[in-house]
């Protein structure tokens, strides 16, 4: 039998997944504390108990050992770019599709005082955008001297102007930086490329950061801790999306998964505009975008939730009074191993996920913005139209524990009053009921069509 | 254009609401054609569109189609926004159906003279009139 142990190092968890690779089953799943400041093995050690019992006692010889992790605060970074809607927008979404926390975002030249802000945020990695290739070279280079003398932030991916990439390179390495030059992630005004930046980072990742973030233990028993949990999530949905040689995808899709810190939004869609008389403009659109909301969380973040919400609107979603709902987050913020224990909790648990569900995606979907001419109304689309997107797939601890996901994930669905904003309007609904994502992530590394069957096994309609 | 000399970069593009891109790819052909780096932004480009791409790509400059007739208005500014974000030198050309109707063109480019544009162009301009002014203003002798 070939089997496949799949981990993911969480911040507070650590999930094992079981997986017959043949049949594309999964046979076990179990958690354990994330252990990183003592020895990340005994949180991983404990998880495998849980499993055992599956495989009569004694754990089998797993062929497949691989993980994925978001422990110790995650992959760290900052995006630095010239324009805010060009370069610098390019290198966020390189970050972000690379599965990291982004802290931060700069555009044009660095100044004292932004540079504090990095120094503070002291980011595992620094990605350094600005110019087109053959364009503007000044502010690259500012920023790379300002860089130099950064105290935090040894490591540095430069991702802009391949005319100034060499000299940006020397002026970091004479600072003693590490520093990787990559190709441009504009290298043309109208041409976005930031795979070869995502795959930089991923390298980083696995050389260097691993190491940092105390994973290293780890490897000895597994193969390797091959990427950031949310790269993982976006590497199973490309797989469903796009399909293997030998078995096709479901095609276009989006994800809300919905963590206890962030809500995070990935679409795998081209998201050209659906109607005609509609002109898209801005910065092309990545096929695999990933977006993340800080401040819209079950626990850790549920009191930005509140706070952006507004009690009121939470409380009228929820059906119970504002002081309730206050206090029962309240409540889950200062311990957020906290489940809901009644009906009432239930209905703000499930208020506070629809909310985050609908912000999200709100954020993450493309906009219509109407122009006015002689010839009456025209229209112009940023981002992306999801309209027409066929699947609608409901990931994150809430979902997954849900008595009524369908709840939560309408959230997400086009709405009527707000016709500008291009989120999906009539997918098939799916869940991912036994939170597999991330494992699917990781066994498309290495048994790609084992991978998509188990996702289209698990994932199922609701 | 000669071998040594850096290959001049241009932005293009329609601006306003305006949706006629037929001799927005005219343009973008001959322009490119004549050995121009051209970064089209294409129909229904706003001012800071013109601004940015300039930005990012280090432009030497601006060439703003106008055709459906509201020139004026929204070449307004554009000047201005060049000069706050730092790009105030780039040289900028416009050329289209600037206004409505025929009105005196001296009257009409009197106008966008003074709003800060280098050149500006009446209806059924050539685009080789604005490659040789565009090899002239930058200090090419030889031609294509
Ligand atoms: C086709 C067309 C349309 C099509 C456009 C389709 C498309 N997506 O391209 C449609 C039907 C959508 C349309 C709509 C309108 N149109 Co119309 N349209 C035309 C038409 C018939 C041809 C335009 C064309 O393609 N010309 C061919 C190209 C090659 O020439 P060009 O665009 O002039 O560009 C060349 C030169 O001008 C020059 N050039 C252009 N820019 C620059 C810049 C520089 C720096 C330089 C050096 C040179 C230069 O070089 C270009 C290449 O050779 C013209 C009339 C005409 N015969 O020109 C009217 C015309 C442009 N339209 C006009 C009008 C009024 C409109 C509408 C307002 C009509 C309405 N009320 O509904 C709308 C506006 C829509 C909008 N929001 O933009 C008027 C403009 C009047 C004015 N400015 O005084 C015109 C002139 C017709 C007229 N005589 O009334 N239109």
């Amino acid at each position: 039998m070939e089997l496949a142990l799949l981990i993911d190092f969480g911040s507070t968890y650590t999930k094992v997944t079981a997986v017959d690779v043949e049949s594309a089953e999964v046979i076990a799943t179990a958690r354990g504390l994330t252990t990183v400041e003592t020895s990340i093995l005994e949180g991983l050690e404990q998880a495998l108990e849980g499993i055992k019992p599956h495989f009569a006692g004694a754990l089998p010889e797993f062929q497949h050992r691989l993980a994925c992790s978001s422990a110790a605060g995650g992959l760290r970074m900052v995006a630095i770019g010239l324009v805010k809607e060009l370069t610098a927008e390019a290198a966020r979404q390189a970050a972000l599709g690379a599965g990291a926390r982004v802290l931060g975002v700069f555009a044009h030249q660095l100044t004292a005082a932004e540079m504090e802000q990095i120094d503070a945020g002291c980011p595992d990695i620094i990605l350094l955008a600005g110019g087109t290739d053959g364009g503007n070279r000044d502010t690259i280079l500012h920023n790379a001297r300002m860089l130099a003398a950064a105290r935090c932030g040894s490591t540095i991916i430069v991702a802009g102007n391949k005319s100034a990439a060499e000299e940006v390179r020397d002026i970091l390495v004479q600072a003693g930086k590490d520093v990787r030059v990559t190709a441009n992630v504009l290298p043309e005004l109208n041409k976005l490329n930031v795979e070869p930046a995502r795959e930089t980072i991923r390298r980083t990742f696995l050389e260097k950061i691993v190491e940092a973030k105390g994973l290293r233990r780890a490897e000895r028993y597994i193969q390797g801790v091959l990427m950031p949990t949310p790269a993982a999530v976006l590497n199973a949905a490309k797989l469903l999306a796009t399909g293997t040689g030998e078995e096709p995808g479901w095609g276009q899709l989006v994800i809300v998964d919905i963590g206890g810190a962030t809500t995070d939004v990935h679409s795998l869609a081209e998201g050209y505009p659906t109607r005609s008389g509609v002109t898209f403009k801005g910065l092309p659109e990545p096929f695999a975008k990933r977006t993340v909301e800080g401040d819209l969380g079950m626990r850790v973040s549920a009191l930005s939730l509140l706070e952006t919400v507004g009690a009121r609107k939470l409380a009228a979603i929820a059906g119970r009074p504002e002081e309730e709902v206050i206090s029962y987050v309240h409540a889950v913020h200062d311990n957020v191993e906290l489940l809901p224990a009644n009906e009432n909790q239930w209905k703000i648990d499930t208020a506070m996920a629809r909310v985050a569900a609908d912000l999200a995606m709100e954020r993450h979907a493309g906009t219509l913005e109407t122009a006015w001419t002689p010839m009456g109304a025209m229209y112009i689309q940023h981002g992306k139209d999801l309209t027409r997107v066929p699947y609608l797939i409901g990931t994150g601890g809430v979902i997954v524990n849900h008595p009524n996901p369908r709840e939560i994930l309408q959230g997400a669905l086009y709405r009527q009053e707000q016709p500008t904003i291009l989120r999906p309007q009539t997918p098939r609904m799916m869940l991912d009921k036994d939170y597999i994502l991330a494992a699917v992530g990781l066994l498309a590394e290495v048994k790609p069509t084992a991978a998509l069957r188990l996702a289209k096994k698990y994932i199922v309609e609701i | 254009m000669e071998e040594e000399k850096k290959q001049l970069t241009l932005v293009l593009g329609v601006i306003g609401a305006d949706v006629h891109a037929v001799g927005n790819r005219i343009l973008e052909y001959a322009l490119t054609e004549a050995g121009f780096k051209v970064v089209n932004i294409g129909v229904m480009a706003s001012q800071e569109e013109f601004i940015n791409a300039a930005l990012e790509t280090d432009a030497d400059a601006i060439l703003v189609s106008s055709l459906y007739g509201h020139g004026e208005i929204d070449c307004r500014g554009l000047r201005e926004k060049a000069i706050e974000a730092g790009i105030g030198n780039i040289k900028m050309y416009v050329g289209g159906n600037l206004v409505v109707g025929k009105q005196d063109w001296a009257e009409v480019e009197k106008k966008f003279l003074a709003m800060g544009f280098d050149r500006a162009y009446p209806p059924g301009t050539m685009p080789q009139q604005a490659i040789d002014d565009l090899l002239r203003d930058f200090g090419f002798t030889q031609k294509c």
